[in-house]
């Protein structure tokens, strides 16, 4: 299901549903579990049952898209906002690099917000992000541990070369703390848009900095899911 | 017991489970097995840990198994490794970290492998602990090199036992990590496995080299047959998460 039809069912689960609400204070810790990617700003919201962010098999929302190729999560809070969603975008206050963590606190009292979801796109990657999709936040007090998977979004053919960041534009954008770690010059890898989200298969790269195939690292940017660890505290 | 400091909590460990195939029989609501009056066949608690190589190629260093209260750790994530864990990620030498767990005073028991761990094969190490009236928050890890790397590790970083009952057995699948101590340069200079044969082999250097000094989740060997061409190894030597599976049975 998409986040745009999410939306809708949303909607008619708060239309329908009496208020039945279930209050949540919570703090939402994310770790970045990973030797060299980072993560772009991170989106961390609760929202109500019957909304998600993405459905792996199904084409990626625009508002997906728009994280997982270029970081910019102002659509999916646009979204989350008409749900009522519970935000708490950011923590990191930009990038949060490999093994760093960030911290969001949540207040979702007198709401029907019982979902919690976090994602942020990878760099470098082409359309690669982290996510927490819509897992019910636990109701007893005590601290709770996740790891959240990478997806690729389906979006972008992975041809693993400087680029741009806009949806719909090739390669990935390099913001400066990547610049030293992140080859130029590279050929580009033949790869196309899958159409789907799933579970991302993780990056080629290459030994080259200066040439080759990719100027993905393959010694530092290569992961194994899971890639981030999410603790949530329940107070 | 405090579950709201329990990090490893049975409400996590079944979360786990969802999403890495981790399979803890858990109880929740099974109280606290470990204040001494819930074994009344002995005045000890005795484990036996099997741990099983779950890689086509990475042979696994002896292992270091470490009982111990729910704050103890031999590692955390995102922060620069010690030196006796570097000591066994680069050289598969658990001596240091098992003396070092020796002298934790929130470490209830631990001990080695019989020895190193072929891909495919298990190995059971049996702990026998004096029965004790308060291990709140027992948890275990079991750590071993995956010797085929620079410095790789298969751990289990502190799961809870607080749900294992007298007779009854814990499953977990463990991740593998990169102590971030030595640069994965895959050379057979640097690796100490067997898959270096031929070249330096070197174990534990103290110089820290690489990207970060930090432990991390492992991302994986390159190898050679993908394109490292410095890389002494092959594509049998890759592996993924779950790297070791750990079985614990409380016998008494």
């Amino acid at each position: 299901m998409k986040l745009t039809r999410a939306v809708t069912t949303g909607l008619a689960i708060l239309g329908l549903t009496p208020a039945l609400v279930q209050a949540a204070d919570l703090t939402v810790t994310i770790e970045n579990l990973t030797r060299g990617v980072y993560f772009t700003p991170l989106a961390v919201a609760a929202h109500p049952e019957g909304s998600q962010l993405f459905q792996t098999g199904q084409p990626a929302s625009t508002q997906i898209q728009a994280m997982a190729e270029g970081g910019d999560i102002s659509g999916l809070a646009g979204q989350l906002s008409s749900l009522g969603a519970t935000q708490a975008n950011n923590p990191a206050g930009g990038l949060l690099a490999p093994g760093a963590s960030a911290t969001a606190s949540l207040n979702t009292d007198g709401t029907a917000n019982t979902q919690l979801s976090v994602t942020a796109m990878l760099l470098p990657t082409n359309d690669g992000f982290v996510a927490l999709n819509a897992i019910d936040i636990p109701t007893t007090p005590g601290t709770y541990s996740f790891y959240a998977n990478a997806y690729d979004a389906g979006t972008e053919g992975n041809d693993e070369v400087r680029g741009s960041g806009s949806p719909g534009e090739a390669g990935f954008p390099v913001p400066p703390p990547l610049e030293p770690v992140v080859g130029t010059g590279a050929t580009g890898i033949t790869a196309a848009a899958e159409g789907f989200v799933h579970i991302h298969r993780g990056v080629l790269g290459d030994s080259d900095n200066g040439a080759g195939p990719s100027d993905i690292d393959s010694g530092l940017h290569r992961w194994l899911n899971p890639v981030a660890r999410i603790t949530v505290t329940v107070n | 017991m405090n579950r709201k400091a329990n990090l490893t909590g049975p409400s996590g460990v079944y979360r786990w489970s969802a999403i890495l195939g981790i399979t803890a029989l858990t109880t929740l609501l099974a109280g606290c097995p470990f204040d001494g009056d819930s074994d009344n066949n002995s005045d000890t608690d005795t484990f036996e840990v099997t741990i099983t190589n779950l890689t086509a190629g990475q042979p696994f260093s002896p292992a270091a198994v470490i009982f111990h209260g729910q704050h103890w750790r031999a590692f955390t994530t995102g922060k620069p490794a010690s030196v006796a864990l570097e000591t066994l990620a680069e050289g598969g030498d658990n001596a240091s970290l098992l003396a070092e767990a020796a002298d934790a005073s929130q470490v209830y028991g631990h001990a080695s492998g019989q020895g190193p761990i072929a891909p495919g094969a298990s190995e059971t190490v049996t702990i026998t602990l004096p029965e004790a009236h308060n291990r709140d928050g027992m948890s275990v890890s079991v750590l071993t090199m995956l010797v085929n790397s620079n410095d790789g590790l298969a751990a289990l970083n502190g799961v809870s036992l607080a749900a294992l009952e007298e007779r009854q057995s814990l499953n977990f699948t463990a991740l593998s990590y990169d102590s971030g101590t030595e640069a994965n340069t895959e050379t057979a200079d640097t690796i100490p496995g067997p898959a270096a044969s031929g070249g330096a082999q070197e174990g534990f250097n103290p110089v820290r080299d690489d990207v970060r000094d930090a432990v991390a989740l492992h991302g994986g060997v390159v190898t050679q047959d993908d394109g490292m061409t410095a890389s002494v190894l092959r594509a049998q030597h890759r592996w993924d998460h779950p790297a070791m599976r750990v079985t614990i049975v409380r016998t008494d």
